[in-house]
């Protein structure tokens, strides 16, 4: 039976105490295409969990239901101890939710976002004034306080709808992509946001896309792909499922592009994991990918096996380990496009 | 369980109160700051007072009085109507600010939030009551300064006209809020809202109904407006009210609760 009847107590203090957001089996769909396809999540308080994935793997959807914004349509989530589903408002009042999109008001102005947030936590109006302050000058927008928030920079707009969040003092925090669409400076401040956000003790849930920042701020990571998690674990956990990085050949020539395509496709190659993937062509860019870990040895071997097969490359790239690798990974590599399974 | 529920019961009325003020400075504020869209939907109005007056209002009065009267007595007529209309045109401001607050990402902000649910439309509802009303007031301020007076009104039914027009606005701004909620443009929000502008020209604003063909009487005596600007008319004229009071207030009542409704299952559903 839900226990949604009692909801701060023994229960969800003691026994979830060591989860701030749990979910099983979570599913969604619009029409009919499937978004979430079971979701199981578990997420101690205290801690950073990244949810990696593509556009489009589901991540938002997967935010939206944990913030009880939208319904799913199957499964169960628990946040703060609060069902979703059975007590949304338990829920609301333990998190705080930055979207993709800023949830500024841009008619009015940072400062007047900032005490509508206080008023809607029912702060009085001096301590409202206080935490505003205090916040609009911990996010450096004391100087654009006075100004309409429609007229900030992206960054500045980021920062506010952080601050935004950050007036109600929420236990959880829901950040949906938080430095997409931010320059490099802007994204590294939010990187050091986000970690100031973590040793005042909150739980923090982030989105992203990319591997790097996954990597430099969550404890645990899980993939997203087609709507189900399709590895979950830390970032070193991760980095050992995945090949490590590739190289990159580009030619200008079609046909000698072509002569190291089906070369690659046929020979038996110098190392192991080339044997197992082979190389994948790109067609569109004249460029071909090996799978690499970087090493000089391989490196090596790779430029031999090339010497020896008589292909000269016009350019040849080293890719560190991105969310491509991770998904070739996971995925079985693009031997098997996923159209061909749909 | 009892005390629970009975502590929690004023707790959420205050809730309810606390937030729908908060979110009503909020709509005012904008309003105070983008007056132009208030100001812009005034002009309509005016021009039409304007127009029927000075440019139509010999023809007019001519019509209406039967010969011999004078340009003052069309003016007389036609003021409860425009004051009406002017209502109807708040409302296009209120479907179209409403359209475009909704893709706004701060009300996906709010509905993550623990507050009073209904207190966003709520907030949207009162501010543009407060519009319609200033706007129902300057409005009439110029038809006072082009001539128009009440024929011994007393304080009773200026205070009952005044509450007319506030609850025929109150009623229509929960149809336009509704309007607004389920337009996905501030364009779309603006046509969808367009009738609100359209049915005053077809009631008895500017010509009495009995002047229009047979067929189309039934239409124009029993749609909102002309019930209402009737029962105007007999407030502040002198004229005979008959049973138009109160199939203004049925109207009234009857459009409040379908858009309340409708509003707020359109505001419960999962956004996109």
């Amino acid at each position: 039976m839900p226990s949604s009847v009692m909801p701060t107590s023994r229960r969800g203090e003691d026994s979830q105490s060591s989860a701030a957001v749990s979910t099983v089996g979570l599913r969604k769909s619009y029409g009919d295409k499937t978004v979430l396809d079971g979701i199981d999540l578990h997420i101690p308080a205290g801690s950073v969990f990244a949810l990696l994935g593509p556009n489009g793997a589901g991540k938002t959807t997967v935010v939206k239901i944990l913030s009880t914004l939208i319904t799913a349509d199957g499964g169960q989530a628990r946040v703060a101890g609060h069902d979703v589903a059975t007590s949304p408002d338990g829920v609301r009042a333990a998190i705080g939710v930055t979207g993709q999109f800023s949830a500024v008001d841009g008619l009015i102005t940072g400062e007047e976002n900032m005490l509508l947030m206080a008023d809607l936590h029912h702060l009085s109006r001096s301590e409202g004034r206080q935490v505003a302050a205090e916040l609009l000058e911990r996010f450096d927008l004391t100087e654009a306080a006075k100004k309409p928030a429609s007229t900030y920079s992206g960054g500045m707009k980021r920062r506010l709808d952080i601050a935004m969040t950050l007036v109600g003092k929420p236990r959880i925090i829901f950040l949906d992509e938080p430095t997409t669409g931010l320059d490099p400076r802007s994204r590294h401040n939010m990187w050091q946001i986000i970690r100031e956000l973590v040793t005042g003790g909150v739980t923090v849930f982030l989105t992203t896309q990319y591997l790097e920042e996954a990597d430099e701020l969550a404890d645990r990571i899980a993939v997203l792909n087609d709507g189900r998690i399709a590895a979950e674990g830390t970032a070193d956990e991760l980095k050992r499922l995945i090949p490590g990085g590739h190289v990159r050949l580009r030619f200008t020539d079609p046909s000698a592009y072509r002569r190291a395509a089906s070369a690659l496709r046929e020979v038996t190659l110098p190392h192991s994991r080339l044997r197992s993937s082979g190389g994948t062509p790109i067609d569109e860019a004249l460029a071909l990918r090996i799978p690499s870990d970087g090493s000089q040895r391989e490196l090596r071997s790779i430029l031999d096996w090339l010497d020896s097969a008589g292909i000269e490359a016009d350019e040849l790239t080293m890719h560190t380990p991105d969310l491509d690798d991770v998904f070739f990974a996971l995925t079985g590599g693009t031997d098997q496009p996923k159209e061909a399974v749909r | 369980m009892s005390t629970h529920l009975a502590s929690a019961r004023p707790a959420r009325l205050s809730l309810a109160l606390r937030d729908s003020a908060t979110m009503l400075r909020r709509n005012l504020l904008h309003a105070r700051r983008y007056p132009s869209l208030t100001l812009n939907l005034l002009l309509t109005p005016i021009v039409l007072l304007l127009l029927f007056v000075y440019v139509f209002g010999d023809v007019m009065s001519a019509g209406i009085g039967g010969g011999g009267a004078d340009r003052s007595e069309y003016i007389a007529y036609l003021v409860p109507g425009i004051l009406l209309m002017t209502i109807g045109g708040t409302l296009v401001g209120t479907a179209v600010s409403v359209s475009m607050d909704m893709t706004e990402g701060i009300i996906a902000r709010f509905r993550t939030m623990a507050i009073h649910r209904g207190s966003v439309l709520i907030g949207h509802v009162i501010s543009s009551v407060v519009q319609s009303v200033i706007s129902v007031t300057l409005v009439g301020a110029v038809g006072v300064a082009i001539g128009f007076r009440s024929t011994d009104a007393t304080v009773l039914e200026w205070i009952a006209a005044f509450g007319l027009l506030a609850l025929f606005a109150l009623a229509f701004t929960w149809i336009a809020v509704g309007m607004g909620m389920v337009s996905p443009s501030a364009e779309a929000a603006s046509n969808n809202a367009l009738p609100l502008v359209f049915l005053p020209l077809i009631s008895s604003a500017f010509v009495p109904v009995d002047a229009m063909p047979g067929w189309f009487q039934p239409i124009a005596r029993y749609q909102p407006f002309t019930p209402a600007i009737e029962t105007l008319r007999g407030l502040l004229l002198g004229t005979e009210i008959g049973d138009n009071w109160w199939i203004t207030i049925v109207w009234c009542l009857g459009l409040a609760a379908l858009g309340h409704r409708w509003s707020k299952a359109v505001f419960n559903r999962d956004p996109k």
